[in-house]
């Protein structure tokens, strides 16, 4: 088998003296939907900033092969590593279309336009509200418009980090349907959830975050099998939240 | 106060307030990408002056080796700051424009300033001396301290004004000087006077503010410089190389220093150090315009330049004292309805 696309190993990241993430080593093939889960605190979001390189962090990350733990920022996004944060981040004031061109300020000009044309077709709702101003737009909106945005770069690996955070069950549908259609389309997909049953449905592999360490990792049903996960992940009830 | 007097006296605050318009959109811009407060952008207004003066006496400026002193600095840091990451691209990038530009250029200032070209080459050979300065500058002092807070900033701002004032001594000498009219030109309206070099001020502060206005609302680029204030994070996540964007904004603010030199140059005589107060009434307009809107800055500098051609009518020797006590209601204004902000980051 091939190297993984994404190789983490023995990732420490800290907040000044205390360490919140600890030892954690995660791998995502080329093509693959791999999904952290895990409670809030649990530590997901800073390894997610530490991989992008919004933090520093101890330990080795490989990404196609290349070491990229000493690179800076800048460099991991045009190597095509992407992260869609949880806060979103986006231009708030600046209309959506210049949102969505920022997110391709890496490529030519040529190359822009046409990605541009494919997040419009992806996201409609994006293309109808192109001249709103970011900080406008409704949670879902937002949404759609952080994933376009990180899209417009074109990533080999897309990050995301809770992109079902605050929205409806039925815009999350959405969301994961599309999450689906990007893997059909060769992207390779880092999904950080605490929509546990939503994250496994769409994965093809999953790792439990709990207190900063993975404890647990296999494929969605596995995961879907154990009993305590189930209990503090999935609910008893249906409810998804 | 009759009208001939009223005329006169707002001819004067309006040239002085489109110059401090320039001074202040540079302060606007540097303080979006950078959150630096540029406490030394007067700097480049006063040496772009005594460049332009030193010139028309047919005497080569000491601009250049200030530039070429800068120049070492940058590279310096350069090499302290990334020692770790030096490439061959970034030493080849080094060599070329910290080094060999410099060099350059002084070459070029020392051949050409014996000739006395005329006042086109000396405004353009003082903007090409200055501009780069601006980047070497943030490369020097700011970019090692860019994930640092507003306050620290400020203080490497202090810091550096007191270095370049201090260098200004050395390179410029003790002497004040003035330049020639852009044009010397005038004709009357009615009972006013009109200067050509008024009006030279007025066309030349809305060129450059209608291409800041093109640039920042057509350009990717600078749309990208826009998006580094608008979300830093976001900035960084989309690859805005934030760096780059610190030095061109930079960049832009040495040149509009500049230019501002080249159009104040004739209204007074400047000296190494004259640049502060300029600088400092600038900051009135920006703190005015909350340090975000442009348009508003620009009006706020015109209103600053307004107020300080009254306030030498009435009471000339109060005249800088009024114009800084302006900020006060200002301030107290924006504290009871400005939103409160939290400091990202
Ligand atoms: N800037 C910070 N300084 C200090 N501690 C922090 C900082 N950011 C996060 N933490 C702590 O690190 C731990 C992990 O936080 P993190 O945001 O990574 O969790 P998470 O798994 O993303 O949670 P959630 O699901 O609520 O988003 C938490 O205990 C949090 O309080
Ligand atoms: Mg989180």
């Amino acid at each position: 088998m091939s190297a993984p696309l994404l190789d983490v190993r023995d990732l420490s990241v800290a907040y000044g003296r205390a360490e919140v993430v600890h030892n954690v080593s995660i791998q995502v093939t080329q093509g693959a939907l791999v999904t952290v889960i895990g409670a809030n605190g649990a530590g997901k979001t800073t390894l997610l900033n530490a991989l992008m390189g919004l933090l520093g962090a101890r330990g080795a990350i490989t990404f196609r092969g290349r070491p990229i733990a000493n690179v800076p920022l800048e460099a991991r996004v045009q190597q095509g590593l992407c992260l869609v944060p949880e806060r979103r981040e986006l231009f708030a004031d600046m209309p959506v279309e210049d949102n969505l061109l920022l997110g391709g300020i890496r490529r030519s000009r040529a190359e822009r336009n046409q990605t541009l044309e494919q997040v419009f077709s992806q996201f409609p709702r994006l293309k109808e509200r192109r001249r709103q101003l970011a900080g406008t737009l409704s949670g879902g909106e937002r949404q759609m418009l952080a994933m376009g945005r990180a899209l417009m770069a074109r990533p080999t690996l897309l990050m995301l980090d809770e992109p079902s955070l605050g929205l409806a069950p039925r815009i999350v549908r959405d969301i994961f349907q599309i999450l689906t259609e990007l893997r059909a389309s060769g992207v390779s997909i880092l999904l950080v959830e605490q929509n546990a049953r939503a994250a496994l449905q769409v994965a093809d592999y999953a790792y439990v975050m709990e207190l900063g360490a993975i404890t647990t990792q296999g494929s969605p049903a596995e995961i879907a099998q154990d009993s305590r996960l189930v209990e503090s992940y999935l609910g008893l009830g249906g409810n998804d939240y | 106060m009759d009208t001939t007097i009223f005329l006169f006296l707002l001819q004067d605050g309006v040239i002085n307030g489109a110059v401090y318009a320039l001074v202040a959109i540079a302060l606007v811009l540097v303080f979006a990408v950078t959150r630096v407060i540029f406490v030394p952008q007067g700097e480049f207004v006063a040496f772009a002056a005594l460049t332009v003066a030193a010139l028309e006496n047919g005497r080569a400026p000491s601009t250049p080796w200030l530039l070429l002193a800068l120049g070492i600095l940058a590279a310096i840091a350069e090499v302290v700051w990334h020692f770790r990451d030096l490439t061959v691209k970034r030493i080849v990038r080094v060599a070329l424009l910290d080094l060999a530009l410099p060099v350059a250029l002084l070459w070029l200032t020392l051949a050409l300033a014996p000739m006395k070209l005329g006042q086109l080459v000396n405004i353009l050979l003082a903007i090409a001396l200055i501009t780069p300065m601006g980047p070497m500058i943030y490369r020097i002092a700011f970019e090692p301290l860019a994930h640092s807070s507003v306050l620290v900033l400020l203080m490497a701002a202090f810091g550096v004004h007191f270095s370049l004032i201090g260098l200004g001594l050395v390179f410029f000498g003790p002497e004040g000087s003035g330049t020639t009219p852009l044009s010397s030109a005038s004709f009357s309206l009615g009972d006013l006077v009109v200067t050509g070099q008024s009006v030279a001020v007025l066309i030349v502060t809305a060129a450059l503010l209608v291409l800041f206005a093109l640039f920042f609302g057509r350009t990717l680029l600078g749309k990208a410089l826009r998006a580094c204030s608008s979300n830093r994070i976001g900035a960084r996540l989309v690859g805005i190389p934030t760096s780059a964007a610190g030095q061109f904004s930079f960049a832009i603010a040495a040149l509009l220093g500049a230019v501002s030199g080249i159009l104040v140059g004739p209204l007074m005589t400047v000296f190494y150090d004259s640049g502060f107060l300029i600088g400092l009434k600038a900051f009135v307009a920006a703190i005015i315009g909350g340090l975000v809107s442009y348009p508003l800055t620009v009006i706020a500098a015109l209103g600053v330049g307004f107020a300080e051609a009254l306030f030498s009518f009435w009471a000339s020797n109060f005249k800088e004292v009024l114009v800084f006590t302006l900020i006060i209601p200002v301030l107290a204004w924006r504290s009871i309805y400005a939103p409160y902000h939290e400091e990202s980051e």
